[in-house]
């Protein structure tokens, strides 16, 4: 377990290389981190009910309401504002989450995966079919702005939202880890080992599951917020199962110890997608399929298991 | 009346497709205790194995005995099955089968992903027809409409295959020993049922099932990339509504499924989709287990 101190010395350090780096890299490469950034948050969310021992695949269904709830406010209410309009996707996402976190608290295993699927695809079905909301085509966005500051050229506006989305990475990874190793923390993976045991320390497992639940939607809200600003378009498609399934990739990928793997996981998500869909475009799906394998065979704890040791943990225990 | 009739029509229509697809899924299921996420591409590989068995087949000897087209279908739909039932049962999922169920789903999103593009790699991009069989029973006049002979001929088709599955597992004596496997795998173990082989077979049934369903829906659409995607969700609803591992559910939510599309397509077509994930969920919030499946007892 990292010291407080520690954490936010790692965080200072990670925030000025982050900076760093937007200065020398290109733009293309900028954009992708971004991209990485988004998804990253929404996985991280995922994490978070993972942790709990539980998979949902309709992460995207959070991801779809805060891209837009950001999207439609800035569309409907004129605000530009990134941090308005990213705050307001969270706060979208996290209704929606405590809307059906009652719900699906009292459900385990593959009940749980697939009513999340069938919520997120009554989401994209509604939305599809919703033509005031541009249906299946979606709407296109307007550029953002930063406290007042209007961009004055497109590798300036992404310049921007990466200095934004560096900050928040880190406020959230930092939010993360402290919650990780609090006593409610650790209650999801007692949670996830078992549940009589936490019902019989005095503690409510379908609270543990729901309160999860919840900040995964926050901040499936946030990600998608980012994205829809980043790629200035939202449509169906984010609430579409596959969407839910990328954040499932990049969430067993990086397993549920390590705030950073995730990031790093959704950074090769973004890597493979971009070079293979240039140079392989029939086969990038396959090089994740494989990767998923992989890792499920040979890093049961993701990518997160080679930097966080988990003490007194049973080596062969499943990553969801 | 003659509204409620189409309806009926294109709801039977539709159900029975989805059913020879949705009831491998159950099957593989109640067996294997794998909800397969990748069911959907073996609907897929088992239509373009039709789309390629229907071009050579007519281009060939197809035209003097134009029917032996259907066998042909089914030819493609077995070898498909033959070919990747036991490859992934016992070269993929046997590894996994002492870890949780909800990694099998991740193995089998997995699996998902790579036969996604695989399918891509060996047939293309570009969408093939195997329009052929679809004319070979002409069309039949139910009141003021025609209808296309072949979509009946798939609706016998789907009663036929629910019935000798439903007869297999309950009325033969290998039957009786996959309904021993479901219900206690290890009891049948030690009672000296080869569970290994109960495993395989099942799996490529289940396997050949998607693939036949492939494989005679391909004469009815364009077959390509992203009828995998659909699929398993139609088949997920399915199954999930008449109960995992139910076939008896399964035909019912056919029905259901398919008469709600029916209804939603004629009546408020903007529901089409919604009204199907909209049962699956309903379902899974009032009843989880399903409409068929007896409530679970919980092992000690």
């Amino acid at each position: 377990m990292l010291s407080r101190l520690m954490v936010w010395l790692l965080a200072g350090v990670t925030l000025a290389i982050l900076v760093a780096l937007g200065e020398v890299l290109p733009s293309w490469c900028v954009f992708l981190l971004v991209t990485a950034a988004a998804k990253g948050l929404a996985a991280l969310g995922l994490v978070l009910v993972i942790r709990t021992g539980l998979l949902s695949f309709g992460q995207g269904l959070f991801y779809c309401a805060g891209g837009y709830g950001a999207g439609l406010l800035m569309l409907w209410g004129g605000i530009t504002d990134m941090t308005l309009l990213v705050l307001a996707g969270g706060a979208v996402a996290l209704l929606f989450g405590l809307l059906t976190a009652p719900l699906l608290a009292s459900y385990r295993g593959i009940f749980f995966a697939t009513l999340t699927l069938a919520l997120s695809m009554l989401m994209h079905g509604a939305l599809t079919k919703a033509d005031f909301l541009g249906g299946s085509d979606g709407l296109n966005l307007h550029s953002p702005t930063l406290f007042g500051l209007r961009p004055a050229s497109a590798a300036e506006a992404v310049h921007m939202l990466y200095l934004f989305s560096s900050v928040l990475v880190v406020a959230v990874a930092v939010a993360c880890r402290r919650h990780f190793d609090s006593l409610r923390g650790l209650l999801s993976l007692a949670t996830r080992d078992n549940e009589i045991r936490v019902e019989y320390l005095g503690a409510s497992v379908s609270r543990v599951i729901s309160e999860n639940f919840v900040a995964a939607a926050f901040l499936g809200g946030v990600g998608g917020a980012l994205n829809a600003i980043a790629v200035g378009h939202i449509d169906p498609e984010l609430a579409f199962w596959t969407t839910s399934g990328e954040f499932v990739f990049v969430a067993i990928l990086s397993g549920y110890l390590s705030v950073a793997a995730v990031f790093a996981s959704s950074i090769l998500l973004e890597l493979i997608r971009s070079f293979s869909s240039q140079y392989f475009p029939n086969a990038w799906q396959m090089s994740l399929g494989i990767f998923m394998l992989a890792s499920i065979l040979f890093l049961p704890n993701g990518i997160g298991g080679l930097i966080v040791r988990r003490k007194a943990c049973d080596p062969g225990k499943d990553p969801a | 009346m003659e509204l409620v009739t189409t309806i009926l029509i294109d709801g039977l229509i539709d159900a029975s497709w989805i059913f020879i697809v949705a009831v491998g899924l159950t099957l593989i299921f109640g067996v294997l205790n794998i909800l397969n996420i990748a069911h959907g591409n073996f609907y897929a590989i088992g239509a373009y194995a039709a789309a390629n068995a229907v071009g050579v087949y007519y281009s060939g000897a197809g035209a003097s005995m134009p029917m032996l087209g259907l066998v042909a279908m089914t030819v493609a739909a077995l070898v498909v099955a033959i070919v990747l039932g036991p490859l992934l049962e016992r070269g993929l999922f046997r590894f996994f089968y002492h870890r949780d169920e909800i990694v099998l789903v991740l193995v089998t999103y997995a699996l998902f992903l790579i036969l996604e593009d695989a399918t891509k790699l060996i047939w293309g991009v570009n969408p093939y027809y195997a329009y052929e069989p679809y004319g070979l029973f002409g069309t039949v006049s139910i009141g003021k409409l025609d209808y296309v002979g072949y979509d009946f001929f798939l609706i016998g088709m789907a009663i036929v295959i629910g019935i000798l599955l439903w007869l297999g597992l309950n009325r033969t004596r290998s039957g009786k020993v996959v309904l021993a496997v479901i219900h206690d795998r290890e009891m049948s173990s030690a009672a000296g049922v080869n569970v290994t082989k109960i495993f395989v077979i099942s799996f490529t049934i289940g396997v050949f099932l998607a693939a036949l369903g492939g494989a005679f829906t391909a004469p009815k659409i364009s077959v390509q990339p992203g009828l995998a995607v659909m699929v398993v969700l139609f088949s997920f609803a399915v199954a999930v509504i008449g109960g995992l591992g139910s076939i008896e559910g399964a035909a019912i939510a056919s029905l259901l499924v398919g008469i709600a599309r029916a209804l939603a397509i004629h009546l408020a077509p903007w529901a089409e989709l919604f009204i199907v994930y909209l049962a699956m969920a309903l379902m899974l919030a009032v009843r989880p287990q399903g409409i068929f499946s007896p409530t679970a007892l919980r092992k000690i």
